[in-house]
């Protein structure tokens, strides 16, 4: 059985749960297995999990998978596989998943996979496929062992509608008591967080000063995007950090990336080369960024921008 | 305190990435290596500053040959005390957290850190894995780590936001950006590294689980299509019917 982890939170499932339930039902298909979804903690509408391919929806509610402790998830994990018989476990390569894939290798003496983009193949052995080198390879492992444990990169693959809701039933396992205490989440509310975005404006030092983020902004806005920025804008304060996406922020892959007067440095590209759809603007035609992009617009940002809100506006109007 | 900062060798950042023309093994060829960026200038500097703080050691653990010990000499240089390499040549996450474990487990450090991935396979798997086999809490990407008595204070990096957590020593922790500012090691610091212990030792016997076997560069980018800023209609029409992003 493929086990897949959905993810939710304050109760709500995330994007990323249905990609989960998506990939472990190809990955059964191709295993000629089944596919199931477990849930941690209150989630509302669980059984809709089944739309997306898992044919058994699990669920455990014990108050000590409340607050986030990896002890005590990877506790509850590894007797739901044991009690199911689960042979492949799906997580999600988020904060929670990368934090949970390596304690489950190792309890579960697995073989692991963080961060797969493509569904594994079995005919001569279990192999799948990850990126690496901060996008610059592909590398393919074989899993030799008989419990497997994966991390799903983010939008690696599209959640399909393939099937009804199903019941959910209740899984019960003893829990260890948390040893980590979570005292506070502090959240940026209001628009899609960065490693879950399909639409990303990112904007660089090109845009001189803070005070002219305005036109970012009503770009993103208009797409409904979320607003990145490179490391010297951040490191100057001129950006918040948790917006600054490369090689020591955070790796994105969205749909489309959309970088405004960034040159485009190896360790910027490093965490955002695996985009699908690349768009620079920049008045420096030598900018190594073009190289790496799809499309570009050569020419002064403080007009370019707001002659591409200006179409997206039109568009939107036509839709 | 006792602390242990696990650091691995990677690839420099502006490398070429090439492979064998077979595709099996990594092509080692003209790379320049250093220390994996978080491993150094998060980890090994927060332990580092937490030791001029509270007193203690602070002492390096590599898993790998011994081609891995002129990066090891520079963890020496920029401060930690002594290091350990467990001579081998892994394939995976888990035998290398295996084999850190098996280290710690007799060594009771107070707390065990990592860098949030390397640079090169960038899985985040380790100090999860160190973490499970010694049964210790796990506080992974942490941007923020303080510790006032036996309670250490973190600020986690999540997605969209940030989670502040309580937890006694010992523990488990990965660094992200913001835990610490990177050192370049001094002259001084570089001649004490030559003679402090770096002590090899073998490995514990493991089963390798999960082994890459087949390398790939990705496919080319097609050529730039390039417009200028009186041709956004059109750029905007081919993002919705060409790349189907919109």
């Amino acid at each position: 059985m493929v086990l897949i982890i959905a993810e939710s939170q304050k109760g709500q499932f995330k994007k990323s749960a249905f990609e989960a339930v998506t990939y472990g039902y190809k990955t059964a298909q191709a295993m000629g297995s089944t596919c199931a979804a477990l849930v941690l903690g209150e989630a509302a509408n669980a059984g809709d999990l089944g739309k997306y391919g898992a044919g058994a929806v699990y669920q455990i509610t014990d108050a000590a998978l409340q607050q986030f402790d990896s002890q005590v998830y990877t506790a509850a994990i590894a007797e739901a596989v044991k009690q199911l018989g689960a042979d492949v476990v799906v997580l999600n390569h988020s904060s929670t998943g990368k934090s949970l894939l390596g304690r489950l290798a190792a309890r579960l003496h697995a073989g692991s996979v963080a961060g797969v983009n493509t569904v594994p193949t079995v005919s001569g052995g279990f192999r799948v496929k990850k990126s690496v080198f901060s996008g610059k390879a592909i590398a393919e492992y074989e899993v030799n062992s008989p419990v497997k444990v994966l991390s799903l990169t983010g939008n690696a693959i599209q959640p399909e509608v393939v099937g009804a809701a199903v019941s959910v039933s209740a899984l019960q396992v003893s829990l260890p008591a948390p040893k980590v205490k979570v005292k506070e989440v502090i959240r940026e509310e209001g628009h899609v967080p960065l490693p879950e975005a399909e639409l990303v404006v990112s904007a660089g030092r090109g845009m001189k000063g803070p005070e002219n983020w305005g036109i970012v902004e009503e770009l993103a806005g208009v797409l409904g995007a979320t607003t990145a920025c490179s490391r010297p804008v951040a490191d100057v304060g001129w950006r918040p950090h948790h917006e600054h996406v490369g090689q020591t922020g955070i790796a994105i892959r969205p749909n489309l990336y959309i970088a405004i007067g960034i040159s485009g440095a190896i360790q910027h590209l490093a965490g955002v080369n695996n985009s699908k759809t690349i768009v620079v603007i920049n008045k420096d035609p030598e900018a190594p960024f073009f190289k790496a992009a799809d499309y570009g617009v050569q020419g002064d940002l403080f007009e370019v921008v707001p002659k591409l809100t200006a179409a997206f506006r039109r568009f939107k109007e036509q839709q | 305190m006792k602390l242990l900062v696990c650091v691995s060798k990677t690839p420099d950042t502006t490398s070429r990435i090439a492979f064998s023309s077979d595709g099996a093994q990594f092509d080692a060829n003209g790379v320049q290596y250093i220390m994996n960026p978080y491993d150094e200038w998060y980890a090994l500097v927060r332990a580092l500053e937490l030791k001029e703080a509270h007193g203690g050691t602070v002492t390096l653990i590599n898993v790998g040959t011994e081609s891995n010990d002129q990066v090891i000499r520079k963890g020496l240089a920029i401060g930690a005390d002594n290091a350990v390499r467990v001579n081998c040549d892994p394939q995976s996450s888990l035998f290398v957290a295996k084999q850190i474990a098996e280290y710690a487990r007799k060594e009771n450090f107070d707390i065990v850190f990592c860098g949030k991935e390397t640079i090169d396979y960038n899985s985040s798997e380790v100090g999860a894995m160190v973490a499970e086999f010694l049964d210790l809490p796990y506080v992974s990407f942490a941007s923020k780590l303080d510790v006032s008595g036996q309670t250490a204070t973190a600020a986690r990096d999540i997605e969209g936001g940030t989670e502040m957590v309580e937890v006694e020593l010992p523990l488990v922790v990965s660094a992200a950006k913001g835990m610490a500012e990177q050192r370049i090691p001094n002259m001084q610091g570089i001649m004490m590294a030559k003679r402090k212990p770096l002590d090899v030792i073998d490995p514990v016997p493991f089963d390798e689980l999960s082994t890459p076997v087949q390398y790939t560069l990705p496919p080319a980018k097609k050529t730039v299509q390039l417009f200028n800023a009186d041709q956004m209609d059109e750029l905007v029409r081919l993002l919705h019917e060409e790349a189907k992003v919109i």
